[in-house]
C-alpha cells in the first residue's frame, strides 16, 4: 500500500463523516462544520496528489489549497451570516422546524 | 313703418326671452323677473304700436291691407309632391294689429297690476315666468298666418292657463280646476286638430294667405265650396264646423264652458288676463281669422252659411244659458266669469250674424271693461282680506272709493249703459247684426241675455258696494291680537259652506298680508276694516275705466271707424246716422233693456239693503225652485259627473281589468315561456358544456397537489436524494465501464 493510497484512504473517510454530519446533524451549525470536513477533506486529496505527482517541485497543488481554503473561510462566514439570519427569523437553528419552502 | 312687418317676430319673442330668462332666476330675485316681465311687455305694446300705426296707414285699400311674411319651416316627404314643404309665416293686418295692441295693452296694466297683488306670493318669478310666456304664445297666436302655427300658439296658452289656474297647486280644488280646464279644451282642440288635417288634405296648405294659394284665399275656397261630404254639406262648412269646436272649447261656449268657472281658483290676475280679457278671446278671433272659410259659399245661393248658423246660435244660446246662472251665483269672481262666458256668446253672436268687425269689436272693448272688472273684483278681495264671497261684503263704497268708482264704470260698460260706456256701442252692434239677421231667434236670446246681464251686474255690485258693512259681524267674535292666525282660527265657522273654503283659495298671500295691515292700520275692536289698495294696483284700474269708455267711440253707427278699419274701407262721419229709423229704434229699444234690467236690479237689491250675511236672497224667496237650479248651474256639472266622467271611469275600469288579465297574462305567459327556456338552457350548460371542462381541471388539480408533496421543504432530504442519486450514477458509471 503506497503512502498515496493510504491519504486517499484518510480523505474519503473524512468525507464520509462530513457527509454523515451534514445529512444526519439537526443543527444547522454542525451541518455547516459536516461540510467543511468535507472541503478539507478534498483539500487534503488536492495536496496527496500534489505530493506524489510527477512534479512536486511545483507549488501548483500547495497555492491551491490555500485559495480554496480561503473561499471556505468566505463561505462560513457567509453561511453563518445564513443561519444567524435564519435563526432571527424563525427562531431556531432546527433544519427539520424549517421547511417553509414545504408544497 | 314698414320695417315692423318683417320685424313683427319681434313682438312675441321678446316676452319669450323674459319668460326664459326668468325661469332660470331664484325664486328670491323678484325685482329682476318683475322687471324683465314688465320691461318685456313695455317693449310688446311699443312694437304694437307701430305694427297699428303701419296697418292704419296700409287700410285705405283692402288689397294692401294685408302684408304677410311667410318662410320656410322644413320639407316632410318627396320634394316634388304638392302640399311636403311645410311653411310658417305671419300676418300684419287690421284684424292681428287690433288684438296685437289689446293684448299688449291689458297685458301690461295687469303685469302691473300683479305686482302689487301677489306682492307677497312665495313663487312670485315663477308667476311672472308663466305670465310671460302666456303674453308671448297669445302674441304668437294673434300674428301667426299658419293653422298649424296658431294652433301651436294655441297649445301654449292652453298650457300656460292650465300653470296659472293651478298655481296654488298645494290648494285640491285648484288643482282639480286645472286639470278640468285642460281636459275640457283638449275636447275642442281635438276637433280642431281634425279640421286642420282635414284642410291641409284638402288643399295643401295652412298658411291663411299666401299670394293666391293660402287657404283663405279664393281659389282654395272655391274648390273647397265645390266639394260636398255625407249630407249634403260643402266641405268648407264641414272644416269650419270642426274649428269652431276648438273655439267653443277655448271661449267656454255652451257645453265646454264648464271649466271657465272653475278656472277662477287662479290668482285674479291670472283670471283678468286669461280667462277674462285674452285667452277666452282666442277662440272668437279664430273664428274672425278663419271668417273667409266659414262664410264661403257656393255663387249663386243666397242664405246664411252653414257654418255661420251654428256659429251665431251657440253663441246666442251660451249668453242667455251664462247670463241666467250668473243671476244666482254668490262668488264675485265665479259671477263674472258667467259673465264672461254670456259676453263670449255675444260675441260669438256678433261674428255669425254681423261679421268679423261686429265680433270684433265687442272682444275688444270687453276685454276692457271685464279686465277692469277682475281687477275691481281682485281690489276688493285684496281689501276684503280674501273674502270672495258677495253675501259677506257690502259697504265698500266709502272705504274703497277708487275702487267703486272704476267698478262702477266697468259694470255699467258691461250692462251696456247708453251713449257713455263702450259696452253699449258694441252690444248694440250685435244686436243689431242680430235684428237683420235671417232667423228671429238669436236676436230675442241676445235682448234677455241684456236684461239679464244689467240685472246681475246691479245685484253685485248692490251686494259689494252699497248697503251695511255685513263683514264686521263674523270678524267681531275675534280677538284683537291673534289676527295673524285669524284666516285660520275662523275656519271652523263655516264648515259646511263649501265655497267659504274654497274661497280661501287667494289665501296664501293674505294670511301674511293680514298681519302686516292690521299692525299697520292699528285696528281695534277686532274687526277688518277693508282699506283701499295700493296706487300700484289702482292706477291700471283707472286706465282700464278710460279706456272702458273712450273705446265705444271708434265704433258708433255715426263713426264707424273701427269697423271701416277691419273691413278696408274709410269710415265717413255722419251724426245723422244715430236718427235713422232702424238704428234709432234699436238704440232705444236696447237702452230700455238695459234700464229695465238696473232698475229691475235696484229694486229687488238696492232699495232694501240686505241687512245680515245669512238673509236669503231675494229671488230665492221669491222662486226657491228656479233660483235652486240658476244656482247649482242647471245641474250641469252633475249631468257631466253622471254621463261622461261616469261613462269615462266605467271605461276606464274595464281598461284596467283588461289590461290586468288580458294583455298582462299574454305578457306573463310569454314571460313563463321564456323562464322555462332559460332553465333548460341552464341545466345545457351547467351538466353538459361545463361538466367536462370542470372535470379536467379537478384532475389537473390532484396532479398538481401529488407534485407538491416532493417539495417537502427539508434541505438535509433534498441533500439524502442527491448523495443517493450521485451514488447511483457513479455505480453505473463504474459498471459501465466494466461491462465495456
Amino acid at each position: 500500500m503506497t503512502p498515496l493510497t493510504s491519504y486517499l484512504l484518510l480523505s474519503a473517510l473524512l468525507f464520509a463523516i462530513g457527509l454523515a454530519g451534514a445529512l444526519t446533524r439537526r443543527s444547522a451549525i454542525l451541518v455547516l462544520i459536516g461540510i467543511e470536513l468535507m472541503l478539507n477533506a478534498a483539500n487534503l486529496n488536492f495536496i496527496a496528489f500534489w505530493r506524489y505527482g510527477p512534479n512536486p517541485q511545483a507549488l501548483t497543488g500547495m497555492i491551491f489549497v490555500i485559495f480554496s481554503i480561503g473561499v471556505a473561510a468566505a463561505e462560513a462566514a457567509v453561511g453563518l451570516a445564513l443561519i444567524i439570519s435564519v435563526y432571527r427569523h424563525c427562531r431556531t437553528t432546527n433544519l427539520d422546524k424549517i421547511d417553509s419552502m414545504r408544497g | 313703418m314698414d320695417w315692423i312687418v318683417q320685424q313683427l317676430w319681434l313682438i312675441p319673442v321678446v316676452p319669450l326671452v323674459a319668460a326664459a330668462v326668468s325661469a332660470l332666476l331664484k325664486q328670491r330675485q323678484r325685482r329682476l323677473s318683475a322687471f324683465l316681465a314688465v320691461g318685456s311687455m313695455i317693449l310688446a305694446l311699443a312694437l304694437s304700436c307701430a305694427a297699428l300705426v303701419n296697418a292704419v296707414g296700409h287700410s285705405d285699400t283692402s288689397s294692401t291691407a294685408r302684408q304677410v311674411v311667410n318662410f320656410f319651416w322644413f320639407q316632410a316627404g318627396d320634394p316634388q309632391a304638392a302640399g311636403t314643404a311645410l311653411r310658417l309665416g305671419w300676418v300684419l293686418d287690421p284684424l292681428s294689429a287690433v288684438m296685437l295692441v289689446m293684448v299688449s295693452l291689458v297685458g301690461l296694466l295687469i303685469f302691473i297690476y300683479s305686482l302689487g297683488y301677489m306682492a307677497h306670493d312665495d313663487n312670485f318669478a315663477r308667476f311672472f315666468c308663466f305670465l310671460s310666456l302666456f303674453a308671448s304664445a297669445m302674441f304668437g297666436l294673434v300674428i301667426s298666418n299658419s293653422l298649424l302655427l296658431l294652433f301651436m300658439c294655441w297649445e301654449i296658452v292652453g298650457l300656460t292657463s292650465y300653470l296659472l289656474i293651478g298655481f296654488w297647486y298645494h290648494k285640491p280644488s285648484a288643482a282639480a280646476a286645472a286639470k278640468k280646464a285642460f281636459i275640457t279644451t283638449r275636447v275642442g282642440d281635438l276637433a280642431l286638430l281634425l279640421g286642420m288635417v282635414w284642410l291641409h288634405s284638402k288643399t295643401g296648405t295652412l298658411l291663411f294667405y299666401d299670394g293666391g294659394h293660402g287657404c283663405l284665399e279664393h281659389s282654395a275656397l272655391a274648390s273647397l265650396v265645390a266639394q260636398t261630404t255625407s249630407l249634403g254639406m260643402a266641405v268648407s262648412t264641414g272644416i269650419g264646423l270642426l274649428i269652431f269646436c276648438g273655439a267653443i272649447g277655448k271661449s267656454g261656449q255652451v257645453p265646454l264652458h264648464v271649466w271657465l268657472p272653475d278656472a277662477m281658483e287662479g290668482p285674479t290676475p291670472v283670471s283678468a288676463l286669461i280667462h277674462a280679457a285674452t285667452m277666452v278671446a282666442a277662440g272668437v278671433f279664430l273664428v274672425a281669422r278663419v271668417y273667409p272659410l266659414m262664410a264661403a259659399q257656393p255663387g249663386g245661393v243666397a242664405s246664411t252659411p252653414g257654418a255661420l248658423q251654428v256659429v251665431a246660435w251657440v253663441g246666442a244660446i251660451t249668453a242667455i244659458f251664462a247670463a241666467s246662472i250668473a243671476v244666482a251665483q254668490t262668488d264675485i269672481k265665479r259671477i263674472l266669469a258667467y259673465s264672461t262666458v254670456s259676453q263670449l256668446g255675444f260675441m260669438m253672436l256678433g261674428l255669425g250674424a254681423g261679421g268679423v268687425a261686429v265680433g270684433m269689436f265687442h272682444l275688444i272693448t270687453h276685454a276692457f271693461f271685464k279686465a277692469l272688472l277682475f281687477l275691481g273684483a281682485g281690489s276688493v278681495i285684496h281689501g276684503c282680506h280674501d273674502e270672495q264671497d258677495i253675501r259677506r261684503m257690502g259697504g265698500l263704497r266709502k272705504l274703497m272709493p277708487v275702487t267703486f268708482a272704476t267698478y262702477a264704470v266697468g259694470m255699467l260698460a258691461l250692462s251696456g249703459f247708453p251713449l257713455m260706456f263702450s259696452g253699449f256701442w258694441s252690444k248694440e252692434e250685435i244686436l243689431h247684426s242680430a235684428h237683420v239677421w235671417n232667423a228671429p231667434g238669436p236676436f230675442y236670446l241676445g235682448v234677455a241675455a241684456a236684461l239679464l246681464t244689467a240685472l246681475y251686474m246691479t245685484r253685485q255690485v248692490c251686494y259689494v258696494f252699497l248697503g251695511p258693512v255685513r263683514s264686521s259681524g263674523r270678524e267681531a267674535v275675534l280677538p284683537g291680537p291673534v289676527n295673524r292666525e285669524g284666516e285660520r282660527l275662523r275656519e271652523p265657522k263655516h264648515p259646511r259652506n263649501p265655497e267659504r273654503i274654497r274661497a280661501r283659495g287667494d289665501a296664501r298671500r293674505p294670511i301674511k298680508e293680514l298681519g302686516k295691515h292690521t299692525r299697520a292700520k292699528g285696528h281695534q275692536g277686532g274687526c277688518y276694516e277693508a282699506h283701499e289698495s295700493p296706487w300700484v294696483m289702482t292706477i291700471p284700474l283707472l286706465v282700464l275705466s278710460a279706456f272702458s269708455v273712450l273705446l265705444g267711440f271708434l265704433g258708433t253707427p255715426a263713426w264707424p271707424w273701427f269697423q271701416g278699419f277691419l273691413g278696408g274701407e274709410r269710415a265717413a262721419r255722419n251724426l245723422g246716422k244715430l236718427f235713422e229709423g232702424e238704428v234709432l229704434r234699436l238704440m232705444l229699444l236696447s237702452s230700455a233693456v238695459v234700464f229695465a234690467g238696473l232698475g229691475l236690479g235696484w229694486w229687488l237689491y238696492g232699495r232694501k239693503p240686505v241687512r245680515s250675511a245669512d238673509e236669503a236672497d231675494v229671488l230665492e224667496s221669491l222662486q226657491p225652485e228656479v233660483f235652486a237650479l240658476l244656482k247649482r248651474k242647471y245641474f250641469l256639472d252633475e249631468i257631466y259627473e253622471v254621463s261622461v266622467i261616469r261613462f269615462n271611469a266605467w271605461w276606464a275600469r274595464i281598461c284596467a281589468w283588461l289590461d290586468e288579465w288580458v294583455w298582462d297574462g299574454m305578457v306573463q305567459l310569454l314571460s313563463l315561456v321564456v323562464v322555462g327556456l332559460a332553465w333548460l338552457n341552464r341545466y345545457f350548460d351547467e351538466y353538459v358544456v361545463n361538466s367536462g371542462f370542470d372535470a379536467g381541471c379537478r384532475r389537473l388539480t390532484e396532479g398538481g397537489t401529488l407534485m407538491s408533496r416532493l417539495q417537502c421543504g427539508r434541505v438535509q432530504r433534498y441533500l439524502r436524494l442527491l448523495g443517493v442519486a450521485l451514488t447511483v450514477l457513479v455505480l453505473f458509471l463504474i459498471w459501465g465501464c466494466r461491462a465495456s
